[in-house]
């Protein structure tokens, strides 16, 4: 794909090399586990086995007496050095009924399996783990709750023992006349739904290392986040520091996909310790504590009702959501928010109310992973439309039709707010354009004669779709600075946050479009509280068009400072002047011209000299563009699968993802960030299960056990682009990170019922393993 | 050469080992996974651990030249072998090994964290199977878990890589 | 997840690594280790010694004799699986392998270990206990056998006493032209079956089935020898029909459940799956290409 998006951009919308790549290739990036300090001190956790218990009493002394062993850290250790024992950091909301704010150890109850009790210092991680078997915890074990719904029922044991109830929030979503709209409607329908999500399960689990500069008094503190500078301020807050005295900085990370973006008690107790030791040290999550401490999405109950006209046309939904909340706020309730807000999103939908309540069980805090409920929302508008569909005889793409948002009414406000009640406008976008794109590619048409073919074979394969309007770029700003250094090289920092996502090619991109396009004079750092004094982080699929657009706009004021200081200098006028590479000049007479070094030299200024130009001193930018208003993508997943109906055995055949978020800075990693989130959907469609038995204690903590989905699961998939240029940032963009993830499960499903219509089969659930698969089949044949 | 556990010196051995092409010696407590002694006493962190249970492929190095977990291997049990890592597979320092070139066109890795794991695993793969279909390569790395890419690039990367190491054999 | 405090030996003979075990209380022979190895880490099993058996080098190797294939305890699957002996002789064996983990664990997991591991829903287990493989297996005294019906004393535990380690399976050569498959059910590509079938079928010269050999793995606590299956096979023509009362017998078995996977769906795709690889040895005993 070209750049059809930046026509006359040299640099934008290509598919340049990464500047990541360098270093990654050779495998001498820097991710946090690769941080050795001389004298670092290594840590293991005292966790929970149980889901929920009393802590009777913590008796570190077989640990502190084995060799290697320096410390046993428990939060009586910890509190005089802090200013709260809590971890407070839930989002604002007035849904809350109680505010459970996680203490940074456990020290009177345990509530989920793999809370943090102690932390163990040693050596090296075999001694920590050595000696962490031997800290004696005493438990009295307590009722558990290992299930949303029967959370909130009466009578149900509290997943804490203190609490009165579990209900952790409750709130509606609604506009429009709901009740008149069900009182007055020819067809209702209605669907319960299960549906669960996993965990994030970025390659590179979590991890820190903290460093106390004595002489400095500064506490330096790596940490494999999504979000640096929302973790130096809470730092700085609950151990009373200013902010000299911190500095967090993210290495390479090894994927973040949500969880990364919440502040852990593992990051407190990790500053705190490198402080109250004066050593370096280091932890690094495994894979067994990323089931067990690392946040995930796991079980909503959805509980719908769909409205319509004899045409198929959408007069109302409403209904309720469970979600599942797990122990403690670790974030909010924008999980079930974010899943709430996106279902009517793509379509005309008058009336909607949707209550949500949020349960809190004795697992692990639930948190946005990829896609942050969105997925869900999707799936139970778009069952509610197949169920419709079913019943009033329509195709399943022409009842989406009718009821997608059409073209000609963008902007489209709808009657919605976001969390932090902001409109939700719909910007722009062709959204049944983007559905017959995907119907075409996937031969839609078509398919009654391949699925006839297949019958004829005793093969039973099917059809679906699912449309998704994802809003993205969530504000209000992020920082980015551009200044050309004296040598001439291009320094730029910003507040982002790189997980994986090519944000330092993306941001050189834009930088370099403007400064000369040569990429490989740009240098980028992200996530460096001490780089940028401002920052929000990796989120809300958010980074291209806020840093982005603060980039591009730093860009173009540091280019007029070049060409207005050069224009002086050259005595020429600055129209006249280009930047090409390191260069300064003439459009049409190269050869007169100056280094950006020169310029660079020249506008740093010298005592009793006047500056170049009238743009005053140096050659840098910074910029904090506010965006509120999010943009919103869209795109229409078809997917084409096979059912074995003798094992159960789903075969994703084909499928076709056609998308629109505005213009592509880079097309090669718009589609990456497709295929990521795709094969996510895919997982969570078909293989990721994160177990728990009736006692909430997790059943699937192995890579063995909660299946990723690897290179033999995936189809061939086709991406398909469409380019409506938001009108809300000046580079046209909308975020993409998470949008692959959205529609497949809702697809997928749709595509196993059609399938097995011939037995009746109901997809009301996801995931959807072979064993439930035939369960239902069984049910239907029965 | 230091080992990372002092608590039982008792159960340390002398051990010697070629590293991309380096002959190593040094002491290591008997229960060091050859991961970490890779990680932690050669410094070569471009070995990456994921699971630390042989299941995501991230730590796949090359022994005798045959692609293994380095997680599921003792440090001791490499002594007398040659070990090649992510950071031996390049001739120089200014030339990449096919796979990593193509690996950089094809936009094959994102965050980078399963890459090494990816690139020892094919090496060995397109010595064995030096004209592969898109099928095998998935068959192939199907013991290395990405979570970023959706693997369509690094199945496309492999198939150009191996184009051109035959038209350069 | 780092492994625990224990003693290192490694032996260089079967006679040294016999002897250290005889010597030495709660040892654990560490083979290819794709299985010790992660316990390890995990820290689910506490040795006090770990014997690597990785430099006996008479342990690993393949060699044919009149009647068998003798491979060595600690040859890689790798190397099974790549023999064109194997593929010639038990191509059953090589179907299985394919199915084995990965590159990476088939390069270091041995066919000895897998066996000592006995899980349930390995396929060279099952694949062994379809071959009538006979299990040589060292002691104090000297060499044992030990046929592979009699091998899993229960659940992934193996008939050998503390003092003993396996050196190596023997499996009889079938005839040429026999019809096999093996099939399994996996969630993906290299996990553990679900469920296996082994299958061997021999025609006579009148068509009719002269042996039928079926192995299920993964459905029960060790793999089960489906010998009423077998019976009812033996002496008639092959057909859909006949092979459906055969898979018809998969409905009376006590499978294993999880916390995943329920008994009845095993029994199930046992039926399923064993239907299916009958045909399929059927087709190869016929010639048929499949």
């Amino acid at each position: 794909m070209t750049a059809s998006g930046f026509p006359n951009s040299r640099v934008i919308g290509h598919d340049v090399a990464r500047v990541e790549d360098e270093a990654l290739i050779r495998g001498v990036g820097r991710f946090v586990d690769d941080i050795v300090l001389p004298g670092m001190l290594h840590v293991a956790f005292v966790r929970s086995p149980h889901a929920h218990a009393a802590i009777l009493g913590i008796d570190p002394s077989g640990a502190l007496g084995m060799p290697g062993v320096h410390a046993v850290l428990t939060l009586a250790d910890l509190a005089p050095h802090l200013t709260d024992t809590r971890l407070v950091v839930a989002m604002p909301s007035p849904s809350y009924r109680q505010q459970l704010h996680r203490p940074v150890l456990a020290d009177r109850e345990v509530v989920h399996v793999g809370e943090p009790i102690a932390a163990v210092l040693a050596d090296s991680r075999y001694l920590a783990e050595d000696a962490a078997a031997l800290v004696d915890v005493d438990y009295d074990v307590l009722p558990v709750v290992a299930d949303c719904v029967a959370a909130l029922e009466p009578g149900s044991p509290t997943a804490h023992r203190d609490a009165s109830s579990n209900l952790v929030a409750e709130m509606t979503v609604e506009y429009g006349d709901v009740a008149a709209a069900f009182a007055a409607a020819p067809h209702r329908f209605r669907e319960r739904l299960w549906i669960h999500r996993g965990g994030s399960h970025s390659m590179e689990c979590r991890g820190l290392v903290a460093v106390h500069d004595v002489l400095e008094d500064r506490l330096t503190v790596w940490s494999s986040t999504q979000m640096p500078h929302a973790a130096h301020r809470l730092l700085c807050d609950i151990m009373g520091l200013g902010e000299r005295q911190i500095r967090v900085v993210t290495p390479d990370v090894g994927g973040g996909f949500g969880p990364k973006l919440i502040f852990y008690p593992e990051d407190v107790v990790v500053a705190v310790a490198a402080r109250l030791l004066g050593r370096p040290v280091k932890w690094i999550e495994d894979r067994r504590e990323h089931f067990v401490a690392t946040t995930q999405e796991r079980d909503q109950y959805w509980d719908v009702e769909l409205a319509t006209d004899d045409a198929g046309r959408v007069l109302g939904v409403r209904g309720l959501l469970v979600h599942d909340h797990g122990a403690w706020t670790a974030r909010g309730v924008n999980v079930p928010q974010g899943a709430v807000a996106a279902m009517p999103l793509a379509y005309v939908v008058p009336a909607y109310s949707m209550a949500i309540k949020a349960a809190a069980t004795n697992k692990v805090p639930v948190t946005p992973v990829r896609g942050a409920g969105q997925p869900q929302g999707v799936f139970a508008m778009e069952r509610l439309l197949d169920s419709a569909a079913r019943a009033l005889g329509l195709d399943r793409a022409e009842i989406r039709r009718r009821n997608l948002v059409p073209a000609e009414r963008m902007p489209y406000a709808t009657p919605m707010r976001t969390r932090g009640g902001i409109p939700v406008v719909l910007d722009s976008g062709d959204y049944p354009r983007c559905q017959q794109m995907a119907l075409d590619r996937a031969d839609w048409a078509g398919f009654t004669a391949r699925q006839q073919a297949a019958r004829a074979e005793g093969r039973y394969i099917g059809i679906g779709l699912a449309n998704y309007v994802e809003g993205t770029g969530r504000g209000p700003y992020e920082h980015v600075s551009v200044r050309i250094e004296p040598s001439g090289r291009i320094f730029v920092a910003t507040g982002a946050a790189a997980m994986g996502q090519s944000t330092q090619t993306m941001l050189a991109q834009i930088v370099a479009e403007q400064l000369g396009a040569d990429m490989s004079n740009i240098r980028v750092v992200t996530g460096d509280t001490a780089a940028a004094p401002l920052g929000i982080g990796g989120s809300n699929s958010r980074q291209a068009v806020l840093a982005g657009n603060s980039a591009h706009a730093a860009a173009i004021r540091v280019r007029e400072r070049v060409l207005e200081a050069a224009s002086q200098m050259l005595e020429v006028a600055a129209a006249d002047l280009e930047i090409e590479g390191q260069r300064v000049r003439l459009k049409g007479a190269e050869e007169v011209g100056l280094t950006l070094s020169q310029v660079a030299r020249a506008a740093a200024g010298q005592a009793g000299f006047s500056l170049p130009g009238q743009a005053g001193p140096g050659l840098a930018a910074s910029e904090e563009l506010v965006i509120d208003a999010m943009s919103y993508a869209n795109g229409s997943a078809v997917v084409e699968v096979e059912v074995d109906i003798g094992t159960g055995a789903i075969t994703i055949r084909n499928l076709v993802f056609a998308h629109d978020c505005g213009r592509a800075l880079h097309p090669r990693i718009v589609d990456g960030q497709l295929m990521g989130g795709i094969a996510h959907g895919i997982g969570n469609a078909l293989y990721e299960f994160m177990a728990y038995d009736e006692n909430a204690q997790p059943v699937t903590t192995t890579l063995a056990e909660y299946l990723l989905v690897t290179a033999t699961e995936m189809p061939p998939v086709t991406i398909l682009h469409m380019e409506s240029p938001t009108p809300l940032n000046p580079l046209g963009i909308k975020g993409v990170g998470e949008a692959g993830v959205i529609p497949i499960g809702a697809a997928v499903a749709s595509a196993v019922e059609h399938a097995l219509s011939s037995f009746g089969v109901r997809v009301n659930r996801l995931p959807l393993s072979p064993v439930d698969l035939l369960g239902l089949l069984n049910a239907a044949t029965a | 050469m230091t080992s990372v556990a002092v608590g039982d010196e008792t159960a340390m051995r002398r051990i010697g080992v070629t590293v991309n092409g380096t002959l190593q010696a040094g002491e290591v407590s008997v229960r060091l996974t050859l991961a970490d002694f890779l990680r932690q006493d050669l410094k070569l962190t471009g070995t990456h651990l994921g699971c630390e249970h042989g299941v995501c492929g991230a730590c796949t190095i090359l022994l005798d030249g045959r692609a293994v977990r380095a997680c599921l291997l003792l440090a001791v049990q490499v002594d007398g072998h040659s070990v090649t890592t992510v950071e031996g597979l390049a001739p120089s320092a200014t030339v990449l090994h096919p796979l990593q070139e193509a690996f950089c066109a094809h936009h094959g890795l994102q965050c980078g964290f399963c890459t090494p794991g990816m690139l020892t695993t094919l090496v060995e793969f397109l010595k064995d199977c030096p004209d592969p279909s898109a099928e095998e390569v998935r068959v192939a790395i199907s013991g290395n878990i990405c979570r970023c890419t959706g693997y369509d690039s690094i199945v496309e990367a492999t198939l150009s890589a191996a184009a051109n190491m035959r038209d350069g054999s | 997840m780092k492994p625990p405090v224990f003693a290192y030996h490694d032996p260089r003979s079967v006679e040294e690594a016999v002897g250290l075990l005889g010597r030495l209380e709660n040892t654990r022979l560490l083979a290819g280790g794709q299985s010790l190895m992660p316990m390890l880490n995990m820290r689910f099993v506490f040795p006090d010694h770990v014997i690597d058996l990785n430099r006996i080098e008479t342990l690993a190797g393949i060699v044919q004799d009149a009647e068998t294939i003798r491979i060595g305890a600690m040859t890689r699957q790798r190397d099974i699986a790549d023999s064109a002996l194997v593929r010639d002789r038990l191509p059953l064996l090589t179907e299985a392998l394919a199915h084995v983990g990965h590159r990476q664990t088939r390069n270091r997991g041995t066919i000895g270990g897998s066996l000592c591991h006995l899980d349930p829903a390995a396929e060279l287990v099952a694949a062994a206990a379809n071959l009538d493989a006979t299990i040589e297996i060292a002691g104090p005294d000297g060499v044992r056998t030990l046929s592979m019906a009699a091998f899993p004393r229960g659940f992934m535990t193996p008939a050998i006493e503390p003092d003993e380690m396996v050196t190596a399976v023997r499996m009889p050569l079938p005839q040429r032209g026999h019809g096999f498959s093996f099939m399994e059910f996996a969630r993906r590509h290299g996990d553990f079956a679900i469920v296996s079938v082994a299958v061997l079928l021999v025609l006579a010269p009148d068509r009719r089935i002269a042996r039928a050999s079926i192995t299920l793995g993964g459905v029960g606590a060790v793999p089960l020898r489906m010998v009423e299956a077998e019976a009812l096979l033996v002496g008639h023509e092959p057909g859909a029909a006949l092979f459906e009362r055969a898979a018809e017998t998969c409905r009376a078995i006590d499978a294993l459940e999880d916390a995943q996977v329920p008994g009845w769906y095993r029994r199930q795709l046992a039926g399923v799956l064993m239907a299916r690889a009958l045909a399929t040895a059927r087709a190869r005993a016929e010639g048929v290409s499949t």
